[in-house]
């Protein structure tokens, strides 16, 4: 799987002044704890229907210093769908398990990437997903890689991901289906593992796209899926 | 172009004021919804404070907990009430946050005592009420926001300078506003009291945000009550603001992991560190 390098650089452009004084969260740790459960949130709505099994490869100082930091709960936390300051954060383990949720944890080592990253893969009875994504600090996040295609998704808006043949004018078929919508493209991007094959796109929109639009995307010929990722940022 | 501090330092008003400003317009979120978010989150700030002065129940890790409460109710030898106060609120939010209760990350989860210590420990002092506070915890978050656009603010990527020294940027500022500064001397008591925190490591013992953290927010509360007092007194950077936070990102990247976050260098390093490690490893 082609592993994005995430940009060293141009570090957190998208915060705003209440990720700054925020979030609200059980602690201790706002990239260990607040970052990570929001990651897995997220990754909870890469699939239709919750997953029954969720493996969570730890990299760098997710690995070394993630149970000092109740990462494990934080993550398990997000895929059951609790936010940074749900007070049942620290029970998420126990939780998923009376829930009938399988959760392991292993150890990764991705190369060079930023420390605090976790790779998710979630599967239910009918599909398997696997999200990639860093917990920048502060409890700021960006979910990099899905399925090996490159994207970005940070949670502070409502993203788009539709995973579609690649065809000449699906973008503009896509674009125009979220205009009619009335709704803006903040961010778009697009990646093609090879020409002619798949492709992945994240759109980010200023707000959610309706569900009957979505459900004309999902019906297009040449999309193979599409999902909706909420804001998990305030 | 969005701000930076040597562009804040120059103008008129309130430097919250812009930076306000700036963020609605990125964000196109309504102006009292911010301000309300912000007092929800000052009241937060101050329950985990409350909380965290009269509980004394151990930590996860156990190795901290009862602090915040052990100095508030010291004798006050010194004659010092503000640094005692300031200390005791800050130390009070990440006691807190060690044994797992709410916080408000300020800008981080480790880092969470040091801007509510020095804001509303200053306010405190001088009986000043909480909406008086609203505008200087802006402040606070567009100081973060600026610093953010340059590093990680996270001591896995440049050492607890990153976090310590951006809460007490932003502690400083806010401190600064608090009491009648310009825009200018806000952005240079940030700046004075970054510099003054290049190079600090980050090397909690076991991983956990315990030690050295905990005390840590306390030490630069009181720092960052300093870097007000200077600059609201008229002394400002040698270095523009804007060099002292690429000082910073270049300590960071000269930094051994060791001593990033990882628990292996420093005090985590040393043999008490190590066995501390252990027991709480052994504990879970
Ligand atoms: S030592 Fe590390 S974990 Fe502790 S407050 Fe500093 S940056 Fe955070």
């Amino acid at each position: 799987m082609p592993l994005a390098n995430q940009d060293s650089k141009a570090q957190t452009n998208h915060v705003s002044l209440l990720d700054m004084i925020g979030p609200v969260m059980v602690g201790p740790s706002s990239s260990h704890t607040a970052g990570a459960c929001r990651l897995a949130f997220l990754a909870l709505h890469t699939l239709e229907e919750p997953p029954k099994r969720v493996e969570f490869g730890l990299h760098g100082s997710f690995a070394k210093t993630g149970h000092g930091h109740g990462t494990h709960l934080a993550l398990a936390a997000g895929v059951l769908g609790m936010k940074p300051d749900d007070p049942r954060l620290p029970q998420a383990l126990e939780l998923a398990k009376s829930q009938g949720m399988g959760i392991e944890f292993k150890n990764l080592e991705l190369g060079d990437v930023h420390p605090n990253t976790v790779r998710i893969t979630l599967e239910n009875h009918s599909e398997r997903v696997q999200v990639t994504g860093s917990s920048l600090g502060g409890g700021v996040v960006k979910i990099w890689n899905i399925e090996g295609f490159e994207v970005r998704v940070t949670g502070s808006a409502p993203t788009l991901l539709i995973r579609n043949v690649d065809t000449p004018g699906v973008i503009a078929r896509v674009a125009r289906v979220i205009a009619d919508d009335e709704v803006n493209i903040a961010y778009l991007s697009c990646a093609r593992q090879k020409r002619g094959e798949e492709a992945m796109m994240s759109i980010e929109i200023d707000k959610p796209l309706s569900e009957i639009s979505l459900k004309y995307l999902a019906s297009l010929h040449y999309i193979l899926w599409v999902r909706l990722l909420p804001q998990v940022m305030d | 172009m969005p701000l930076t501090l040597n562009a804040l330092a120059q103008l008129g008003g309130l430097a919250s004021e812009h930076l306000l400003k700036e963020d609605l317009e990125e964000t196109g979120q309504p102006r009292a919804t911010v301000l309300a978010t912000m007092a929800e989150r000052l009241a937060v700030m101050r329950a985990s404070i409350q909380q965290g002065l009269k509980n004394s129940a151990p930590s996860v890790a156990g190795m901290v907990g009862w602090n915040a409460k052990t100095l508030w109710e010291a004798p006050d030898l010194l004659s010092s009430p503000l640094t005692r106060r300031v200390q005791a609120y800050a130390m009070a939010v990440n006691e807190e946050n060690a044994r797992m209760g709410r916080i408000v990350a300020a800008p981080t989860a480790g880092s969470a005592g040091t801007v509510p210590g020095a804001l509303i420990g200053v306010a405190d002092h001088l009986h000043i009420p909480d909406e008086k506070l609203l505008m200087p915890l802006v402040l606070a978050a567009g100081i973060g926001k600026i610093i953010s656009r340059q590093i990680y603010i996270a001591g896995s990527s440049g050492g607890c300078q990153n976090e310590i020294g951006s809460s007490a940027a932003m502690a400083a500022a806010a401190v600064t506003e608090l009491l009648g500064g310009t825009p200018e001397a806000c952005v240079h008591a940030a700046a004075l009291a970054l510099q003054n925190t290049l190079g600090l490591v980050c090397d909690p013992v076991g991983g956990f945000v315990e030690v050295p953290c905990v005390m840590r927010n306390g030490f630069y509360s009181v720092h960052a009550v300093t870097s007000a007092e200077q600059a609201l007194a008229g002394i400002r950077s040698v270095i523009p603001p804007d060099e002292v936070i690429l000082a910073m990102a270049g300590i960071g990247r000269l930094l051994p992991l060791e001593l990033r976050e990882t628990g292996e260098g420093g005090l985590a390093d040393t043999p008490t560190g190590r066995a501390l490690a252990a027991k709480a490893r052994d504990n879970k």
